[in-house]
C-alpha cells in the first residue's frame, strides 16, 4: 500500500513541478505581450558604456512644473536643462543659456543656438516664457509655484490677483530671455537650475493635454539624456540623447534603472551580485561594508533636523527661559552619536548646515555659529525662572509631535528621557504619520515637533527665511521684527558681504532666542564599483547626478 | 446551479459595495490632510487642489460622486502620481502580483498535498517527523525573513557559482519568477501540509476505505480515486481564500525582492493618504476576494459530488 502510493505521490510531484515550469513559461509569455518588466543587465558595462542603477521610489511627478520631490529631480535633471546648471564642484555654470547678467531689477540669459529639444527642434526663449507662465498660473497648482515669485507678479498670479500672462518674463527673441524682479534676486542663476524652471514646449505639452509627462512617449527630452522607457513602478531606461549641445561631453550611452526599492539589503545584495553599480548602505550594510573592506563614500542631503517650538500664544514653550532650559540640555553631538547612530548624519548646531557656501568659501567656516556651553545647572536655573513668569508650580507635560518613524521614535524617546531625567519635565509623545504631522504641524497643535528642511537652492537664504513671519512654511508662528529684518536684507541686497553678515546675524538669533534646537544634518553613505567615476553626490540639485560619469578598466 | 451562481454573485456585489463604504468612511475619518506637504502653498492653489480631487464638496456627497464613477469602473487619479489614473496603475501593477500569486499558490498547493500525504503514509515515523517540523517553521517564521534569507543565500550560492545562477531581485522573466514566488508561497504550502495530513489520516481509517481494500481494489486506485481524491477537499476548501490572500499580501517579499506588484502602491497610499488609490486598490483587491470565494464554493460541487449547488 504505502509503496504504491508513494510512487503515486512521486508522480504527483513531478506533474506538480511540471505545471509549476509551465505555468511560470505561460505567465512569463503573457507578461512579454502586455510588456511589464524586463529582464536587467549587469551593473555595468564597458563595451555599450552603460550602467545599472536604482532608484528609492517610482518618480511620481515629471512634469518639471508640478514637481516637487528629489527622485522626480533625480530623474527630470538628466533628461532636461534649465537655462543654467550646477557642475561637479556645485558651482553655476551655463546650461541652454550660454550667458547671463543680473541686475537689481532683472536678469537677462542669452540662449545657446545649438541647444534642441529631442525631436531636433530648437530650445527657445518662448518654452521657458510658456513653462514658468503655466507654473504661476493656479490651474495648474503647483506645490513649488513659491520658487518664482522672484520673478514679478509671480506671487499676485499664483494667488489668482493676476492672469499669468502679466509675470514678468519675455522672450526678447528667440534666443534672448529677459526676466524682470519682483525683489532683488542676487542669487537667481542658483534658482533657474532648479527644475520648477525648466523649460516645455507649448506644441508638445498641448499635444498631450493632461498626459504630458504620464509616460516616456508623453515627455520631450532637452537633457543630456532621453527616457527611453518607462514601465511605472519597475523599469526606466535613459539613454545618451543625439540632440543634446553637449553630447560630446556625455560619456555614457545607456543608464538601465530595472530596480525600484529603497530596502538597503536588497540593495547591497544585488551591488554584492554585480546587479547594481552602486548601493546606498543602511547602519546594518554599513558594518559589513567595513568588514568586507569595501569602499565606502559618504554624502550629506543636504536637510538639516531640529525640534521646533510653538510660538501660539497659549503654549508654555513661547517663554524664552523654557526654551534656554531645553537649549542647555540638549547636545546635537550626543543625538548624532548615540541615539541616531547611522554612519553618514553630523551634529547640527546651527539654523546653517555646514556645506552651505558663504563669500569665499563655506558660510560656517567664514560666520562659526555662537557655541552654547551646557550646563544643567544654568538650565534649572532658567527652568525656576519659566515657572515663575508663566505663573506655574510645574510646567505641564509638553506635547513632542513626530513622524512615524524608526528614527524620529528614537530621538523623540531620547528627548522623553533626557528632559525627565534633566529638568523633570513630562514629555508626551504624539507620533503621526507624515500627512498627519504636517496637519498638526500647520494647525499648531504641539508644543515641539521633530521637524526638518531640505534646501532649495545653494544660498543660506533657503533655509534662512524659514523663520520668518511672512512665512507660510514658518509653522511655529515665530515672530521677531528684529530677524525678519535681516531676512529682508538677505532678500533685497545684491552685495554679497551685506547678506552674509545678515545670514551671521539670523544665526546668532536664532541661537539667542532658542528659536529651535537643531540636532542633525543628515547623510548617506554608499558605496560604488571602482570602474564608475564621475558620479557628483550634492546636496543639492540632481542627486545622483550621472551625467559626467563614466566607466574606466578595474583599477 | 445558475440560480445558485446568481445568487451568490448578487451577494458579492453587495459585499463589495460594503466594503466600499466602509473604507470609504473609515479613510476620511483618519485624521491628516492628504493634501499637505511640507511646502506651504497659496490659498488659490488648494482651493484648485481641492477642487481637482472634489474635496471641496462634503463628504456625503463625495460619498455618491464616488458611487457613481465606481460604477463605471473609474477610480480617478493618484493624488501623489498627479498625472496616473488608479485604473492604470491597477492594470499595469496587478498582472505582477497575480503571476506571483499563482505561482505562490500552485507551489504552495502542490507542496502541501504531497507533503501531506507523505507525512499521513509515514505517520509518527522519521519522515513524518522530519517534514513536521519543517512544517512548523514554515508556519511560524515570518514571510520577510524568509524572504531576506532567501535572498541573502541566493547571493551565496551565486558567489560560489562564480555565475548569476538566478537574480536576486528584479522582475521580468522565469528566473526572477521561482525564488520569491517559493518565498511567498512556503508559509501556505506549511499550512495546507498539515491540513492534508490530518485530512489523510481521517480518510484512511475510514469505512469506504476499508471496503475498498476488502474487495480487492488495486492500491494505487485506492489511493488516488478514494483516499485522495476525498482528502484533498479541504484543501481546495482553503485555496480560494489562500488565492486572494497571497495576491493581495505579496507586499513584503514585493518589497525585498524589487517586485513591480499593486502590494507596494496598496501599502503608501494608506501612509500617503493617497484616497484615490486607497479606494481603488481596496475595492479591487476586495472584488477579487469575493470573487475567489465564489469560484472555489463553484468548484466544490464539481469536486465533490455530495455537494449540490442550490
Amino acid at each position: 500500500m504505502s509503496r504504491a502510493a508513494v510512487r503515486q505521490l512521486v508522480w504527483l510531484g513531478l506533474a506538480g513541478t511540471g505545471i509549476f515550469i509551465a505555468l511560470m513559461v505561460a505567465l512569463s509569455w503573457a507578461a512579454t505581450i502586455t510588456g511589464g518588466g524586463t529582464t536587467a543587465g549587469r551593473a555595468f558595462d564597458l563595451d555599450t558604456k552603460s550602467i545599472t542603477i536604482f532608484l528609492d521610489d517610482e518618480p511620481p511627478q515629471l512634469d518639471s512644473r508640478r514637481t516637487s520631490d528629489t527622485i522626480s529631480g533625480m530623474v527630470l535633471g538628466h533628461i532636461m536643462e534649465g537655462l543654467l546648471r550646477y557642475d561637479a564642484r556645485n558651482q553655476v555654470v551655463p546650461g541652454v543659456a550660454e550667458r547671463w547678467e543680473i541686475r537689481p531689477t532683472g536678469a537677462t540669459f542669452w540662449l545657446r543656438n545649438t541647444a534642441r529639444w529631442s525631436d531636433g527642434k530648437p530650445v527657445t526663449a518662448h518654452d521657458f516664457v510658456f513653462a514658468w507662465r503655466t507654473v504661476v498660473d493656479p490651474a495648474t497648482a503647483s506645490d513649488y509655484a513659491f520658487i518664482l515669485y522672484y520673478v514679478k507678479n509671480g506671487e499676485a498670479i499664483n494667488s489668482s490677483k493676476m492672469p499669468p500672462d502679466q509675470l514678468g518674463v519675455r522672450a526678447i527673441s528667440d534666443s534672448v530671455l529677459e526676466v524682470d524682479f519682483e525683489r532683488p534676486a542676487a542669487f537667481f542663476d542658483k534658482l533657474v537650475t532648479f527644475p520648477t524652471y525648466f523649460p516645455i514646449r507649448q506644441d508638445f505639452q498641448a499635444s498631450r493635454g493632461v498626459r504630458y509627462a504620464a509616460d516616456a512617449q508623453d515627455l520631450l527630452f532637452n537633457g543630456p539624456f532621453v527616457m527611453t522607457r518607462w514601465a511605472h513602478g519597475a523599469n526606466i531606461r535613459l539613454e545618451k540623447n543625439q540632440e543634446y549641445w553637449n553630447r560630446d561631453a556625455i560619456r555614457l550611452n545607456a543608464i538601465d534603472i530595472p530596480y525600484i526599492t529603497s530596502d538597503t539589503p536588497t540593495l547591497v545584495n544585488l551591488f554584492k551580485d554585480g546587479s547594481l553599480v552602486w548601493a546606498r548602505l543602511g547602519p546594518e550594510q554599513f558594518e559589513e561594508a567595513m568588514k568586507l573592506r569595501w569602499n565606502v563614500a559618504r554624502y550629506g542631503d543636504g536637510s538639516i533636523w531640529y525640534v521646533d517650538f510653538n510660538f501660539r500664544p497659549e503654549r508654555p514653550t513661547r517663554n524664552l527661559n523654557l526654551r534656554r532650559a531645553l537649549q542647555l540640555v540638549t547636545d546635537p553631538n550626543e543625538i548624532v552619536n548615540r541615539v541616531i547612530a547611522i554612519p553618514g548624519y553630523k551634529p547640527l548646531n546651527s539654523l546653517f548646515p555646514a556645506w552651505l557656501p558663504g563669500l569665499n568659501g563655506l558660510f560656517r567656516q567664514e560666520y562659526p555659529p555662537p557655541a552654547i556651553t551646557l550646563s544643567i545647572d544654568e538650565a534649572r536655573k532658567h527652568l525656576e525662572m519659566a515657572k515663575k513668569e508663566l505663573g506655574v508650580d510645574q510646567i505641564p507635560p509638553l506635547v513632542l509631535l513626530s513622524d512615524d518613524t524608526i528614527l524620529a521614535n528614537k530621538e523623540a524617546e531620547y528627548f522623553q528621557s533626557l528632559y525627565k531625567r534633566t529638568l523633570n519635565l513630562d514629555i508626551r509623545i504624539d507620533k503621526q504619520i507624515f500627512k498627519q504631522r504636517i496637519a498638526k504641524h500647520n494647525a499648531g497643535d504641539f508644543d515641539m515637533v521633530l521637524a526638518g528642511w531640505g534646501p532649495d537652492y545653494a544660498d543660506p537664504l533657503t533655509f534662512g527665511d524659514l523663520y520668518a513671519s511672512f512665512n507660510g512654511n514658518n509653522r511655529s508662528l515665530y515672530n521677531n521684527p528684529a530677524y525678519d529684518a535681516q531676512v529682508r536684507i538677505a532678500q533685497n541686497s545684491t552685495d554679497q558681504s551685506a547678506r552674509m553678515d545678515a545670514f551671521a546675524e539670523m544665526q546668532r538669533i536664532m541661537i539667542e532666542d532658542a528659536v529651535h534646537l537643531p540636532t542633525h544634518e543628515r547623510g548617506r553613505v554608499f558605496v560604488q564599483a571602482p570602474q564608475l567615476k564621475g558620479v557628483v553626490h550634492r546636496a543639492i540639485g540632481t542627486e545622483p547626478d550621472f551625467t559626467d560619469a563614466y566607466l574606466v578598466e578595474a583599477p | 446551479m445558475l440560480a445558485y451562481t446568481f445568487k451568490r454573485l448578487i451577494q458579492g456585489v453587495i459585499t463589495v459595495w460594503f466594503i466600499a463604504t466602509a473604507t470609504f468612511f473609515a479613510m476620511h475619518a483618519v485624521p491628516g490632510d492628504p493634501l499637505a506637504n511640507e511646502r506651504a502653498t497659496t490659498e488659490a492653489i488648494r482651493k484648485n487642489l481641492e477642487a481637482r480631487y472634489g474635496l471641496d464638496r462634503p463628504v456625503t456627497e463625495q460619498y455618491v460622486l464616488f458611487l457613481g464613477n465606481m460604477m463605471r469602473g473609474d477610480f480617478g487619479i493618484s493624488f501623489t502620481q498627479e498625472n496616473r489614473r488608479v485604473n492604470d496603475i491597477i492594470r499595469e501593477s496587478f498582472p505582477v502580483s497575480a503571476t506571483l500569486g499563482i505561482l505562490a499558490v500552485a507551489f504552495a498547493a502542490f507542496g502541501g498535498v504531497v507533503w501531506g500525504a507523505l507525512t499521513a503514509i509515514y505517520r509518527n515515523r522519521l519522515p513524518d517527523l522530519v517534514i513536521t517540523f519543517l512544517v512548523i517553521l514554515g508556519i511560524s517564521v515570518p514571510g520577510f525573513v524568509v524572504a531576506a534569507l532567501g535572498q541573502l543565500a541566493l547571493v551565496d550560492i551565486n558567489a560560489w557559482l562564480g555565475f548569476s545562477l538566478l537574480p536576486i531581485a528584479g522582475w521580468g522573466s522565469i528566473r526572477h519568477m521561482i525564488v520569491p514566488s517559493m518565498v511567498l508561497g512556503l508559509g501556505t504550502m506549511a499550512y495546507l501540509t498539515r491540513l492534508m495530513r490530518s485530512s489523510m489520516l481521517e480518510i484512511t481509517n475510514s469505512d469506504f476505505i476499508r471496503t475498498a481494500r476488502a474487495k480487492g481494489l488495486p492500491p494505487t486506485r485506492i489511493f488516488l480515486k478514494h483516499q485522495l481524491r476525498n482528502a484533498i477537499l479541504p484543501v481546495i476548501t482553503v485555496l480560494g481564500p489562500s488565492i486572494a490572500a497571497i495576491t493581495t499580501g505579496g507586499f513584503v517579499v514585493e518589497l525585498v525582492f524589487a517586485i513591480p506588484g499593486l502590494g507596494r502602491s496598496f501599502v503608501q497610499s494608506v501612509q500617503q493618504l493617497d484616497y484615490t488609490v486607497i479606494m481603488g486598490t481596496t475595492v479591487f483587491y476586495g472584488a477579487f476576494l469575493v470573487f475567489m470565494v465564489i469560484v472555489v464554493d463553484l468548484l466544490y460541487g464539481l469536486i465533490d459530488p455530495r455537494v449540490r449547488l442550490e
